[in-house]
């Protein structure tokens, strides 16, 4: 039985104003189930990053459920809202979203710190996190020494630590070059193998299929397709319609 | 680099966090706080400066305030006894006029009364030798051994006036007075004086020099009758209720106040510095400082706030709570405080020692400093509340279109 981190049923988000309704989400269910690393793709204002925003919780959908972790979000206040994102999500940002006046290391325990880790044991896995993106070398170094292949390994190892159920990365490979894209994908495949979490990467770029287990496909608000990789090998980049 | 969907997972790192409350948490908040502070050293600069400015001028301004209070009060933290018999309608120590003369006889006739001591205090014409003349306050005591006016004598004694026509001056009105020294002599109402003891520190609240001398000589050089004074002491005897003496006093003397000292101290610190506007002025010197200090703490505080917009949304998207950033704002708002509160506290002392043989009185006591203290705190972390409703504002939903 599919173990599911993530479970979005007929979500819809309407933006009303005066200018009239605008309806950028018109009955989206999505699963993440764990260990997968899934894509969402679609062309520019297709509902992908509302959708993003509603799964990690940061912006409430107008109507459908949510659940994160076996966690439901309906009739959660902004502060429950952050709390279940603080548990159970991490974000992998197309912008990195690192905090300048802090190293890498010190990035990491920020994320954990707002996860409630001691000061005993933060340090540990602060250091873990940042092993595990290949990036323990530099720890001690702030941001702006960094390239932008080691911010995005930092916001990975950001979103790692504390071990959320679900991450959720906004065009990650976006501001970076195709070799430092691949890599980060490629740790983003990695990530994904960890049985109790699941991925989902929202991207443009179509080099990055072969990293995928799923790939749903978003326009003008709803799901368009689904597909599963038909190969277990990455060599194998053609997705078979999900069945 | 891997690829395979059999290859090895990043099982990292641990477990999730589940909340441990009690556990000792990362000084993550306050390390955001002070790097965020001090990476912008120009707007750090600036919101020094301004509570450098605030806590100076505040600082000053309650300074002068407690300084007039010493002045206005010196004469009543010298003068021994319990109760003050004062011409009715006296509004300060320094608004002398004359009881009728009965009053020292009727009182030492009463039960309760351990002691009375006469002061004959008034406005006097002080010709210098040299020429010219100049208004002084002339203050006659009963001098005895261990006298409590006048004090602080630095050449010469008290005992000393008990000499005819001699008076005691302060040294730092000696050019206001013409004279140079001690044994110069001058006119008191066209009376010749002599000045037989130099006094340090005692200055008056008007401006107008004290004289002081022995009640007697007061008398004649105020041209007052041998038993008539402008104010009565009165020691209450051990075992008696002041207030049943003071009812007594004022059953059994008419034309007069009868006033505890407390009174008497507040009717003429409340004269000076409400009635007349002084004190009022120094509060509102204050109240400016601190209202300037807020003002530039308030604006660069939401300008740095401004400047690390992107971070609090990136923080508030990772899940922190509302009270984690606002923590790392006030933070930063103490930080500046504490800051700008040392250094202000060290240019401050540099004025006050800069002042201390000026005409100005600036007094700092370790209770003004604490409240310095607490105030340049409590204006930084009023200052901080705009960035704070900045923040609380933050959709966290921007830093997926950044």
């Amino acid at each position: 039985m599919t173990n599911f981190m993530l479970e979005a049923r007929d979500i819809t988000k309407v933006y009303r104003s005066e200018a009239g309704d605008i309806m950028p989400l018109k009955g989206v269910s999505v699963e993440l189930a764990a260990g997968e690393l899934t894509l969402l793709m679609g062309p520019s204002g297709s509902g992908k990053t509302t959708l993003l925003s509603i799964l990690g919780c940061i912006l409430s959908p107008t109507s459908g459920s949510l659940q994160i972790a076996g966690h439901a979000t309906a009739g959660l206040s902004a502060e429950g809202m952050a709390g279940l994102r603080r548990r159970h999500v991490g974000f992998v940002f197309q912008s990195y979203n690192l905090v300048p006046t802090l190293t890498a290391l010190e990035n990491v325990m920020l994320a954990l710190d707002l996860r409630g880790a001691s000061r005993a044991e933060a340090p540990d896995l602060a250091w873990e996190a940042l092993s595990a993106v290949r990036l323990s070398h530099r720890a001690h170094v702030m941001p702006s020494k960094l390239s932008g292949g080691e911010k995005q390994r930092v916001s990975i190892a950001r979103a790692l630590a504390g071990a959320p159920s679900v991450i959720l990365a906004d065009e990650p490979t976006a501001a970076l070059d195709s070799e430092n894209g691949q890599a980060v994908m490629a740790l983003l495949a990695e990530v994904a193998r960890d049985t109790r979490r699941a991925v989902l990467v929202v991207t443009h770029d179509h080099r990055t299929l072969k990293y995928g287990d799923r790939m749903i496909r978003i326009e003008d608000g709803r799901i368009a397709s689904r597909a599963r990789r038909r190969s277990a090998t990455v060599a194998d980049v053609e997705l078979a319609p999900a069945a | 680099m891997h690829t395979t969907a059999e290859a090895t997972s990043i099982a990292m790192p641990g477990r999730p966090m589940p909340a441990r409350k009690g556990a000792m948490r990362l000084p993550m908040v306050p390390k955001l706080a002070y790097r965020n502070l001090f990476h912008d050293r120009l707007g750090l600069i600036v919101t020094v400066v301004g509570i450098v400015f605030s806590v100076v001028l505040v600082a000053v301004q309650f300074g002068l305030y407690l300084g007039s209070e010493n002045r206005i009060a010196a004469m009543f933290d010298h003068a021994e006894g319990d109760l003050w018999v004062v011409p009715l309608g006296t509004k300060s120590f320094d608004d002398p006029a004359m009881l009728s003369g009965r009053e020292r006889h009727n009182i030492l006739s009463m039960r309760g009364v351990a002691n009375v001591q006469e002061l004959a205090v008034g406005f006097v014409n002080w010709r210098k030798p040299k020429g010219g003349s100049t208004a002084a306050l002339l203050v006659g005591s009963e001098i005895r051994q261990g006298s409590a006016l006048p004090w602080s004598v630095i050449e010469g004694s008290a005992n000393a006036l008990a000499a005819p026509s001699a008076v005691a001056v302060d040294s730092t009105y000696f050019q206001e007075l013409g004279i140079a020294r001690m044994g110069d002599r001058a006119e008191i109402n066209n009376m010749d004086v002599t000045v037989q003891a130099v006094t340090k520190g005692i200055r008056s609240f008007t401006t107008l020099p004290y004289v002081f001398t022995t009640l007697s000589t007061a008398r004649t050089l105020l041209g007052a009758s041998a038993d008539q004074s402008s104010y009565t002491l009165v020691s209450v005897a051990p075992g008696t209720s002041v207030e049943d003496l003071r009812a007594a006093l004022t059953k059994r003397l008419p034309d007069t106040e009868i006033l505890t000292h407390a009174e008497f101290r507040k009717r003429s610190l409340d004269y000076w510095l409400f009635e007349t506007g002084a004190g009022a002025a120094l509060i509102a010197g204050a109240l400016l400082g601190i209202i300037v200090g807020m003002v530039i703490v308030a604006q660069t505080l939401y300008a740095s706030t401004k400047d690390h917009l992107n971070e609090f949304a990136t923080l508030r998207a990772l899940g922190a709570s509302a009270s984690y950033i606002n923590k790392v704002i006030l933070i930063q708002a103490i930080l500046s405080a504490v800051i700008g509160y040392v250094l202000g506290m060290v240019l401050n002392l540099i004025v006050i020692w800069a002042v201390e043989d000026s005409t100005l009185l600036i007094v700092m006591t370790p209770r003004l400093a604490l409240m310095l203290l607490a105030l340049t705190v409590g204006m930084c972390v009023l200052a901080a509340l705009c960035a704070i409703f900045k923040v609380i504002r933050i959709d966290p939903a921007v830093v997926f279109s950044r």
